[in-house]
């Protein structure tokens, strides 16, 4: 040794040192990995429910609303074709005096026209009147108490979205209808409160976010679960039990696993392509439907449940199958009555999984055409719910947040809340499933 | 519905024949189900299975096949000079369908008898304001030769619809009664079920094949399709992108392959060293407490759908690169004009990534035998010194593989770059601007408006088989390495 100078036990060299430094500074960069990875989780969990709780209450504004006789049905003989032939148009003074009113009634002060006083209601309230109406022609000339939505800058203004300084050029709102707000809120005649149409009710037009709901698009989501439950549970499970069970070991064998492996690893998207030529290009079947989303799914998710049912197959111990096949039980009763029931928690949780995954898939939705369009009503039939286009539950996120109004923003957080609930549910289910059934041979 | 209802009769009858076969198979053993070759229940699925399977299967393939039949037949009636200048027989074709979707309607609701509808004729009757009367809107104005088509096609339709049918009730009633006569004490039931049953699960494993070749066929037609537009030299080493609808774009995937390149090199150097750290402590230095919950919460971000990352990117890490990068930003500096880039799509989807790259490489750390870490910490090594100079080298194959699925994941992820990435196709190393990738350009080819006689959207297709030739050369090979190294060390 070159070195020379005195080394002692009890102090370190500066070569270990050194060494005990680098030690400790690869250990803190796994800490520090660990924690980057657990500080993104937290971030984007935090600023979900952050932004998107707010699309769960809505601001209302309840006013008298006075059912003029001579506006609405102005031959007085209460006839219901006369009285739809008003248009939403014809109720909108009445919903204007109905605020006019209000506000005199508190003694407001306000140098607002009658129009913009009106303004702070959502532009759907005239709908929403109409449609009273005409389910209650007998209540025309009475003075009734209605409950309307707020416009939705009203609403982002009572949320904390919508500031004075930043409305400067915007034409929806004015700063003296935000003072009046003000006042309407301490008079309690604005209130925000739980909004359950967000969770029952469809989507809207761009011009009224405030009333936009997922409800519809849930039901889409639920119609393509039950096609993918369907189709890609029987199959995938016939197919693991063939690959797993009776399969010669030979080439066909091979190209089909490796086949497999290779579909669970295609990109969604090109599922989407496949979907967009094969079923609606070449089948004709009906664009937006559930069934064709349905459909893509299926053979997406198919490679899931394979491999997840080949892996609750393999797990069940061999003895099982000899016990069976030694008391005179051929092959496949072997594998049907005792096999295949040992397996079934594992195969439904892979299952559960597997629609997990295709729940909150987008991509292949885009190309069947399951954006761009405002689905408006709940379908009414099973066979409406399958054929009928519909949205789903990430494509109608996707629509959010591509609109130009921020208000559609809060409703896309909020309907990603929603989706990670179904998720979380699901998953959860699969993992108790595990505990509960899962046995270890 | 009638194909529905066709179907729940065939589930019905089929529920039958499980009866009255389980019942003949008995009387025939005088009840005593010790005299029959079977349990009595396989006679029942006997007459059950032959009765449904055959028919539901030529239901599927007469489905499959009609609609392309009737095509044909009625595509060749519509005369070539007939086509407009700028249309084309595709979209003519749509009109007819959409015409005899308008006349079905009509006699749906009554307000045309069936012969009527065929009856009818484009020379004293305006189609086009008859159909608009009770709510079907057309595009045009309706031709003789297209009302005529549309006649054709509906009548066909209607001819196949029926035939189906027919068909369907004779091969169901034939394989009940052939199965029912078949039932005795001494048939073979359960090896004839069996080797059904056998069948059909062939049929359903060979089912991942049918995908593989649906998928390539469908890609492929059409991408020949669009070479047949659009110059194939162009498509492959073209430098620009540009679409346009007066029909001279420029429609190269150069720019998209580099945009889509650039943001998955970004993800990887946001996942490759964060997962591969994770991996390594948890792994080697993580007590069972940390591990048993650090690994779960880690893999939540791998469940949690992209559409939520996508929402991410575009609402909260854009707007946070903008302000740190942007106008009036942070720093001072005005690098950066929307919200939209490269390094957001990149950052966001490194995100994803982390737990695909971590639990991929904890496995192929953990399959590193312990022998090795012990001779190494025998020879007084550090465990850091260990991990890097032993155990890293020896997983380095499997680290490769998993690091090339990611690769592959990262190229064909799509809503993150939809959402996060841009619309610009441009050769740029500047992380900071927006550009755009080949899954994003396949997303907007195909939605909206299409018309599938344009290479505007052809190219779709073509872009779709790359992306697939290039995440499957990436998986085939991410394979192949670890199948290659993984032995070495038992």
């Amino acid at each position: 040794m070159s070195d020379t100078s005195k080394t002692s036990l009890l102090a370190l060299s500066p070569r270990t040192k050194q060494r005990n430094a680098a030690e400790k500074r690869f250990r803190a960069y796994g800490v520090a990995a660990i924690a980057i990875g657990l500080l993104m989780l937290t971030v984007l969990v935090t600023n979900i429910f952050s932004r998107g709780t707010g699309a769960f209450q809505q601001t209302f504004v309840t006013v008298n609303v006075e059912l003029l006789e001579s506006k609405l049905d102005k031959k007085g003989n209460r006839d219901l074709e006369d009285i739809k032939k008003v248009t939403t148009f014809g109720y909108n003074p009445l919903i204007r005096d109905s605020v006019v009113a209000k506000v005199e009634e508190l003694g407001i002060q306000t140098d607002l026209k009658a129009k913009d006083l009106g303004g702070i209601l959502s532009k759907g309230a005239v709908g929403q009147l109409r449609e009273f109406v005409i389910a209650n022609p007998d209540k025309i000339g009475e003075t009734i108490e209605f409950r309307f939505l707020a416009q939705s800058r009203v609403d982002g203004y009572l949320k904390g979205r919508v500031h004075r300084e930043s409305i400067g050029n915007d034409k929806s709102i004015s700063a003296e209808q935000l003072d009046l707000v003000d006042q309407l809120v301490d008079a309690g005649v604005i209130v925000k409160s739980f909004n359950m149409d967000f969770i029952t009710g469809a989507d809207a037009s761009d011009q009224r976010p405030e009333a936009a709901g997922i409800g519809v698009a849930m039901l889409g989501s639920l119609s393509m679960m039950f096609v993918v439950l369907g189709l890609a549970l029987p199959i995938g499970v016939a197919a693991s039990i063939y690959l797993e069970e009776f399969a010669p070991k030979n080439r066909l064998t091979d190209i089909i696993e490796v086949n497999i492996s290779n579909l669970a690893a295609v990109p969604s998207i090109v599922f989407g392509i496949l979907g967009l030529a094969v079923f609606i290009n070449y089948m004709h079947l009906p664009t937006s439907a559930p069934l064709v989303g349905g459909l893509v799914l299926t053979l997406m998710t198919l490679p899931t449940i394979i491999i997840s049912t080949r892996a609750a197959l393999k797990a069940v111990p061999p003895s099982i199958r000899d016990a069976a096949l030694g008391v005179g039980a051929s092959k496949m009763q072997a594998v049907f009555h005792h096999v295949l029931p040992l397996a079934a928690p594992g195969i439904l949780t892979g299952t559960i999984i597997g629609l997990a995954q295709a729940l909150g898939e987008t991509a292949p939705l885009l190309l069947i055409g399951m954006v761009g369009f405002i689905a408006s009503n709940a379908p009414e039939t099973l066979a409406d719910g399958l054929l009928a286009p519909n949205s789903a539950m990430p494509a109608q996120i996707y629509e959010w947040a591509k609109r130009a109004d921020p208000a559609f923003y809060e409703r896309a957080w909020g309907g990603i809340i929603i989706l990670l609930v179904f998720l979380v549910t699901m998953n959860t289910l699969a993992v108790i499933l595990r505990r509960r059934f899962e046995r270890r041979w | 519905m009638p194909t529905l209802w066709l179907v729940v009769s065939l589930l019905v009858l089929s529920a039958a024949g499980f009866v009255f076969g389980r019942q003949r198979a008995m009387s025939s053993a005088e009840g005593n189900a010790k005299e029959l070759h079977s349990l009595p229940s396989y006679y029942g699925h006997n007459v059950a299975f032959t009765t449904l399977i055959p028919a539901l299967g030529a239901l599927a393939i007469w489905l499959l096949v009609q609609p392309m039949f009737i095509e044909n037949r009625v595509s060749g009636m519509i005369p070539a000079e007939l086509v407009p200048e700028g249309s084309s027989l595709s979209l003519m074709m749509s009109d007819v369908r959409r015409v005899a979707d308008g006349l079905d309607f009509a006699v749906d609701n009554g307000v045309l008898s069936g012969a009527e509808a065929s009856a009818m004729d484009a020379a004293n009757t305006d189609v086009r304001a008859f159909l608009a009367g009770i709510g079907v809107a057309l595009g045009a104005e309706v031709s003789p030769e297209i009302l005529v088509a549309a006649q054709t096609y509906r009548q066909m339709s209607n001819t196949g619809g029926i035939l189906m049918t027919v068909l369907v009730a004779v091969l169901a009633l034939a394989g009940f009664a052939w199965s029912y006569m078949q039932t005795h004490k001494d048939f073979r039931a359960r090896n004839v079920v069996e080797k059904g049953v056998m069948s059909l699960l062939i049929f359903a494993a060979s089912l991942a094949i049918l995908t593989t070749i649906g998928i390539v066929l469908s890609m492929f037609f059409e991408t020949i399709n669009f070479f047949k537009l659009h110059n194939a030299a162009d498509f492959f080493f073209g430098s620009t992108w540009a679409p346009n609808f007066r029909g001279d774009s420029e429609l190269s995937i150069l720019p998209l392959l580099w945009g889509t390149l650039y943001v998955s090199f970004i993800a990887l150097l946001v996942a490759v060293p964060v997962g591969l750290f994770a991996a390594v402590y948890l792994s080697e230095y993580a007590n069972n407490t940390v591990r048993s919950f650090a690994k779960p919460l880690l893999e939540i971000l791998a469940g949690i759908p992209t559409i939520v990352y996508g929402l991410f990117a575009l609402l909260t890490v854009g707007p946070l690169l903008v302000g740190t990068f942007g106008k009036g930003g942070f720093l001072g500096v005005e690098w950066m004009a929307g919200a939209t880039s490269v390094l957001t799509a990149g950052v966001v989807m490194g995100i994803m990534l982390i737990p695909f790259v971590s639990s991929l490489s904890d496995d192929i750390i953990n399959a590193v035998p312990q022998a090795m870490r012990d001779g190494s910490l025998g020879l007084g090594a550090t465990k850091s010194e260990t991990i890097r100079q032993v155990v890293l080298p020896a997983a380095l194959p499997g680290i490769v593989g998993a690091v090339l699925l990611a690769a592959s994941r990262a190229i064909g992820e799509t809503m993150i770059v939809v959402m996060g990435a841009g619309a610009i196709a441009k050769f740029s190393g500047n992380p900071l601007e927006s550009m755009t990738t080949i899954t994003t350009r396949i997303v907007s080819q195909l939605t909206g408006d299409t018309d599938f006689a344009s290479p505007e959207t052809l190219v779709a297709f073509a872009l779709g088989l790359s992306l697939f030739v290039l995440t499957l050369g990436l998986n085939v090979l991410a394979l192949y390495i670890v199948r290659k190294y993984r032995e070495q060390y038992e």
